[in-house]
């Protein structure tokens, strides 16, 4: 009973290591054949106009809500010690570090990443992958390569778009229904939000786009078993990459605080 | 070995956790001939097409094309041997991504410096050399299964490949369609005197394209000859499986 416990732990732990290292080595050859030409431009605009443009309307929804919210509630908050001009800064400076890139990472992880870990992994089992090697052509630099970039790029570009609708969504909640005073609100803003707070939101955001289409393309182009492995394989990546973009996103903080 | 032996497997072993796929595979396919190896469903037939295309390595052996050990080379070097290969999978594995005359015209935009006009008009006359007119615009998700094998195999030989292999060109289409496939097989073969592998359980479809008839059979190849001696072959276990018999030394589960 303990034994076959035990067993199930470490094999569990095996395939973990195993896992972890396949994706190393596919992220070592991805970085290596970005720089090999030729380079596929029409590949990598595909996915960009995928990742990117696809996703603006979800981005959008999700940031200007947050913002709202965020005014809502801290303006609450703050009405209790009479700091209620200090709303837009709180909204813009919450939306720059953190709830601009994590959530538009959460948002296009589960649009754009599950789409790819399902592409990728329908192409494996019907060995269209296969048939890419069989003519010469390497899948990693094919099909991977393209949506890590598309991702490393686009992923910084959707959180400036996050950021900026979430503070004109505080500030809609904030002037307009809450009653701060317009010239307080963009004014305490504009004091206390620095270049480098917005900058610090956009690092994290480049290794959320890195994380997201890492983890699909692994999770696609390993799939095994039919059907099913294909949903495995799309589940797989968008709890994989949400977990490890929240916990990617502490350990950032806490180094550029 | 004979002189024209332009693949030589020498005994090849693979195995997948405790299951031996291939239990010392040995092979010769002649060049400009038309080899097809038989076998039941799960022999490991298709993986013995993979080893030669190096989608798969051996655990052991080797494989040789003209006297080049294939086997024993790292995959950029691979790469180059593959482009003197066409290969089409059994489901034709075509990219959905694609219309039918990008799935046909993508190697040579992946390998060569042609033109998009330039690379349509070979599209087209390879699609026209396997009966297909006019199907350049459509998605592969219209096409019927004989279609899709078909622009599989225009797919496969687009390049002008020395070798075609066939991963079980006729599984899932019927008898008339497979006959169809057949004489396709024979046509572009004969034009070019390329030389193709399949992979098959079609006995039929075997009798009328094979040179030479090889069996699989518990990871070994057990017989092989042409068809004349292989219908002469008294071997009950080739016997039993050419005739489609459910009693016999193979036994079923």
């Amino acid at each position: 009973m303990i034994r076959a416990y035990l067993e199930s732990i470490g094999r569990s732990a095996q395939r973990f290591v195993e896992a972890a290292g396949l994706m190393a080595i596919m992220l070592m050859r991805a970085v290596v054949l970005v720089f090999t030409p030729p380079v596929k431009f029409r590949n990598i605009f595909k996915q960009m106009e995928f990742v990117g443009v696809q996703s603006l309307f979800v981005v959008v929804l999700t940031g200007s809500f947050t913002g709202m919210v965020l005014a809502l509630q801290g303006y609450n908050a703050l009405k209790r010690f009479g700091a209620e001009s200090l709303v837009g800064p709180t909204v813009a400076l919450s939306m720059a570090r953190e709830l601009g890139p994590v959530l538009t990472g959460l948002m296009v992880t589960g649009r754009a990443g599950s789409a790819m870990a399902t592409e990728l992994g329908t192409m494996r089992v019907t060995e269209q992958i296969d048939a890419l090697v069989t003519m010469a052509v390497n899948p990693v630099k094919y099909l991977v390569v393209p949506r890590i970039i598309a991702g490393v790029l686009m992923f910084p570009l959707l959180t400036v778009v996050t950021d900026f609708v979430g503070v004109v969504g505080g500030y809609v909640i904030g002037v307009q229904l809450l009653g701060i005073n317009p010239g307080v609100y963009v004014g305490r803003t504009i004091d206390f939000v620095q270049v480098s707070d917005i900058m610090t939101g956009l690092y994290k955001s480049t290794v959320f786009g890195l994380i997201t289409t890492m983890v699909a393309c692994f999770n696609g182009f390993y799939t095994t078993g039919g059907a099913e492995g294909v949903g495995r394989a799309a589940t797989l990546s968008v709890v994989t990459a949400s977990v490890m973009i929240l916990v990617s996103d502490y350990i950032m903080s806490s180094f550029m605080i | 070995m004979p002189p024209s032996a332009l693949i030589k497997i020498i005994g090849l072993k693979k195995s997948f956790g405790p299951k031996k796929v291939l239990d010392g595979v040995d092979l010769d396919v002649e060049k400009g001939k038309i080899t097809v190896i038989i076998g039941r469903s799960g022999e490991g037939k298709s993986f013995l097409l993979k080893h030669i295309i190096g989608l798969l390595r051996p655990d052991e052996g080797q494989i040789f094309l003209e006297g080049q050990e294939i086997t024993a080379m790292r995959e950029r070097e691979f790469n180059e041997v593959r482009k003197r290969f066409g290969m089409l999978f059994q489901g034709a594995a075509l990219f959905d991504s694609m219309s039918v005359g990008g799935n046909v015209g993508f190697p040579l935009k992946e390998h060569t410096d042609l033109s998009d006009e330039d690379i349509m008009k070979v599209v087209g006359e390879k699609l026209r050399r396997v009966g297909l007119v006019g199907v350049e615009k459509m998605t592969t998700a219209e096409l019927s299964g004989g279609m899709k094998k078909r622009v599989g195999l225009a797919r496969a030989i687009v390049m002008d490949p020395e070798i075609v292999l066939f991963d079980e060109p006729t599984t899932g289409l019927d008898p008339i369609m497979s006959d169809s496939i057949a004489d396709l097989v024979l046509d572009t073969q004969r034009e070019l005197k390329t030389t193709y592998v399949l992979i098959t359980h079609d006995i039929p479809f075997t009798y009328k394209i094979a040179d030479k008839i090889a069996m699989l059979h518990e990871g070994k190849i057990i017989e092989q000859g042409s068809v004349e001696e292989m219908k002469k072959n008294p071997n009950p276990v080739l016997r039993q499986f050419l005739e489609g018999r459910a009693e016999g030394p193979i036994r079923v589960y």
